[in-house]
């Protein structure tokens, strides 16, 4: 493995990885604080025994999100000097509002997992709210820094040197509304539906648990209206990719030649070689549409792009489908789901709906990591886009392949111990929680 | 003026690091020693405060690599294996801790989380040190002809290196133990952490002085140039003065800790003020060139003011909200 590749490699790995405990750290805090208000209006323990339950797995997977986060942090030098030497000044300010956001999120993340008896009732939840809103704005700060990448403002370029830096256009670049409305929500889906997906199964064990029936329900409100308004940011944020970035839509969409008007690529394997998407379904007129809001508008393709220029097609293509059927998917169940809230409730609790929401739950996760290489992969073969090839970043140390080798193995470690301890967990919910025992 | 305040902070950042950080790090090398009864009492001391504690260090890397950019991508670079290895160690540290800590279940895996704590919480430090006396002792080189070693390995993997390596463990554990003195109402458990406290101290003073005597060997002029810098002489003697008052101190019965406290946050904060002023203004010394410091790495202006912006206002919201955190958890418990 070249040292490239190695280091691309160990980036998406460290994202990869993160962004998973990033997702769950800005959104558990928003359903915990949910579930204590309904606890302190209502006066029912089960509400407060979903909440520590819950905050129980939460301090697991927010220690996990922190240090990968602080691995981050490093990571951006130790693999891209080159990148960071002219980025830092630039995007420095959003890393340094994330900074703050994160610190509040730590300190009141603290302060809501262990002063439970050292509060009172509503000062404890205030502090479940600051941690759901500062974990909301630090995954926004650090999406700003990555569409700066993707729409690179707030300087000038010459002779690759960064001169006339102004951090405040940086931040506010264009990409930033779109990525980070689109990161937010795909946030809430993925968490929403993974834990409702796991409590639904554990109501397929036993449907009479008031305790899984509530945190189901709480998860599944906030992913499902999550899910249904992530279409909308969808088209908003391909738009502006179209706009922007034409090489990354093309590229997503394998549009090989500029085409007027162009078909909606789905599915399909693109083959670079003939130039053709093989396998796949087209529908006339309908990119021209997304991309444009009209179905007669030219779409450019790769053609416009020289070879060194054009990012991979297949990976790219891949992810998007992918992502879009998860996102799709999860769509039309949260249809589903306010139908039967509105009209037939006792749906809800059937047999079929609870596996349909139980094979839900990796369903977001993994249409967030589609999400996420399409737009890394996408901005190939640029670091930051137009601008400084991803190659021109990369740390000259030889033998940048082991520290990927060394972080996969620690990640995969990981990843088994927390799964084994959440299974643990789960086990275990029934010797402190008497609300979750069947009634 | 908005370079000095940046400076500031990027120093205050840097000494609550090796302040709360390092009393973090510290507390699983006490722990090491003190064997398996004192985990609970240093569970319950740094849970639920280590991750705020560790945030220090993020913003100080922001701080670093919005306002210093060169200074960051150097270190990143040439300390690329130290800096992974460090890594690794906050990885394992973190995690391993808040398995032990959060699993429902009290069996003999956590032996092997244990394991991890304490290694990482060795291993850590000592990499944060040989790190930080890299970028004093002057061997780093940018020149990609020197070859893999020179350029990789020489500026760090030296005798001065390790000794600020083994430094920094004294130090943490020095600090921890005078820490933990104040944690626990167990009248036995508090004579142990206060003779952990009094052997840390006699050991990072004797570790103090090989640091002296190996830059000396590795042909750094520290020791010339802290007899230079009066203000360093100052610090180091209020150092020594402090350490009677500590000593009898943690010898009293029904001590009041706070002072205790208060005293090895004037110690660490000495020892850094000291440090910094022979250092200044220089980060990073190179071999056979200019050395990075903080004028000649600086960022643009507009970033300065940007930067020192969000710092301040980041300040406003955070600095209460510690002491809140400090407050619930560390003060209301010395009056129940």
């Amino acid at each position: 493995m070249d040292d490239l590749l190695a280091a691309r490699m160990q980036m998406a790995v460290s994202l990869g990885f993160h962004i998973v405990f990033a997702c769950i750290g800005m959104t558990m805090p928003v359903l915990m604080a949910f579930s204590e208000w309904r606890y302190l209006r209502t006066g029912k323990q089960v509400y407060l025994d979903v909440t520590k339950a819950w905050s129980k797995g939460v301090a697991i997977f927010f220690a996990v999100g922190a240090v990968s986060g602080t691995v981050l942090s490093f990571e951006l030098g130790l693999l891209w000097p080159g990148f960071m030497k002219h980025a830092g000044p630039i995007i420095g300010m959003p890393f340094s509002w994330e900074g703050t956001a994160f610190f509040i999120e730590a300190i009141a993340l603290g302060i809501f997992l262990y002063g439970w008896n050292r509060l009172s009732k509503w000062a404890h939840w205030i502090s479940g709210i600051v941690v759901g809103i500062s974990g909301v704005l630090s995954g926004i700060f650090v999406v700003a820094a990555n569409s700066w990448m993707n729409s690179p403002a707030g300087f000038d370029w010459k002779d690759g040197e960064a001169i006339n830096i102004d951090p405040v256009k940086a931040m506010f670049n264009d990409a930033w509304l779109s990525q980070a409305l689109h990161m937010t929500l795909a946030a809430f889906v993925s968490t929403g539906f993974a834990v409702a997906g796991v409590h639904a199964w554990l109501l397929l064990k036993n449907r009479r648990v008031e305790f899984h029936r509530q945190a189901m329900k709480t998860a599944l409100v906030f992913g499902a209206i999550a899910a249904l308004l992530q279409p909308l940011s969808g088209d908003f944020s391909a738009k502006d990719v179209a706009k922007r970035q034409p090489a990354k839509l093309a590229a997503l969409e394998a549009l090989y030649k500029t085409s007027k008007p162009a078909p909606l690529v789905i599915g399909g394997i693109p083959n670079d070689r003939t130039e053709k998407v093989d396998y796949a379904l087209h529908v006339p007129g309908m990119l021209s549409f997304l991309a444009h809001g009209n179905f007669k508008a030219e779409v450019i393709g790769l053609d416009r792009f020289a070879v060194e220029d054009r990012p991979p097609v297949l990976v790219t293509h891949i992810a998007f489908q992918v992502m879009v059927a998860c996102g799709t998917l999860l769509a039309l169940t949260s249809i589903l789901y306010l139908l039967f809230s509105w009209r037939n409730r006792n749906l809800l609790i059937k047999k079929w709906w609870l596996r349909l929401l139980a094979i839900m739950t990796p369903v977001g996760f993994i249409a967030v990591e589609a999400g996420w290489t399409v737009t890394e992969t996408g901005r190939q073969p640029w670091i930051i886009y137009g601008i400084m090839r991803t190659k021109d970043a990369l740390s000259p140390m030889p033998g940048l392949r082991y520290s990927f080798y060394v972080i996969t193995a620690v990640y995969i470690l990981l990843s088994f111990i927390i799964v084994w301890l959440m299974r643990r967990q789960i086990k275990t919910i029934h010797e402190f929680y008497p609300s979750s025992l069947p009634q | 003026m908005i370079l000095t305040s940046i400076t500031i902070i990027l120093a205050v950042a840097f000494l609550l690091y090796t302040l709360l950080g390092g009393a973090d790090f510290g507390a699983g090398i006490i722990e090491t020693f003190a064997g398996e009864k004192q985990e609970k009492t240093i569970s319950r001391a740094i849970a639920p405060v280590w991750e705020a504690n560790h945030v220090w260090l993020i913003l100080a890397v922001v701080i670093l690599f919005t306002a210093f950019p060169a200074v960051y991508a150097s270190i990143a670079l040439v300390l690329h294996i130290p800096l992974m290895i460090v890594l690794i160690g906050i990885i394992f540290r973190g995690t391993a801790f808040t398995f032990r800590h959060y699993d429902v279940i009290d069996d003999n895996t956590h032996q092997y989380y244990t394991i991890l704590f304490r290694v990482s919480s060795f291993l850590t430090p000592v990499f944060l040190g040989i790190t930080l006396g890299a970028m004093m002792l002057g061997r780093i080189t940018f020149d990609t002809n020197a070859g893999f070693y020179a350029m990789f390995i020489a500026p760090w993997l030296n005798v001065f290196c390790i000794v600020m390596g083994i430094f920094s463990i004294c130090l943490f554990g020095y600090i921890s133990a005078v820490f933990l003195v104040g944690e626990t109402g167990n009248d036995r458990e508090r004579r142990k952490y206060a003779m952990f406290a009094k052997q840390f101290m006699i050991a990072s003073m004797i570790i103090g002085i090989l640091v002296f005597v190996s830059a000396e060997f590795s042909g750094h002029p520290l020791t010339k140039e802290f007899l230079k810098a009066r203000f360093s002489i100052t610090m180091l003697v209020l150092v020594l003065l402090l350490c009677p008052f500590i000593w009898v101190f943690l010898k009293r019965k029904n001590n009041k800790t706070i002072y205790l406290r208060i005293a090895i946050g004037m110690q660490v904060t000495a020892v850094l003020a000291g440090w910094f002023t022979i250092q200044f203004p220089v980060l990073i010394h190179v071999q056979n060139g200019v050395h990075l410091t903080l004028y000649n790495t600086r960022a643009p202006d507009k970033t300065l003011e940007q930067l020192l912006i969000a710092l301040l206002v980041g300040l406003v919201l955070i600095v209460p909200a510690f002491a809140y955190l400090f407050r619930v958890f560390k003060i209301r418990e010395f009056e129940s």
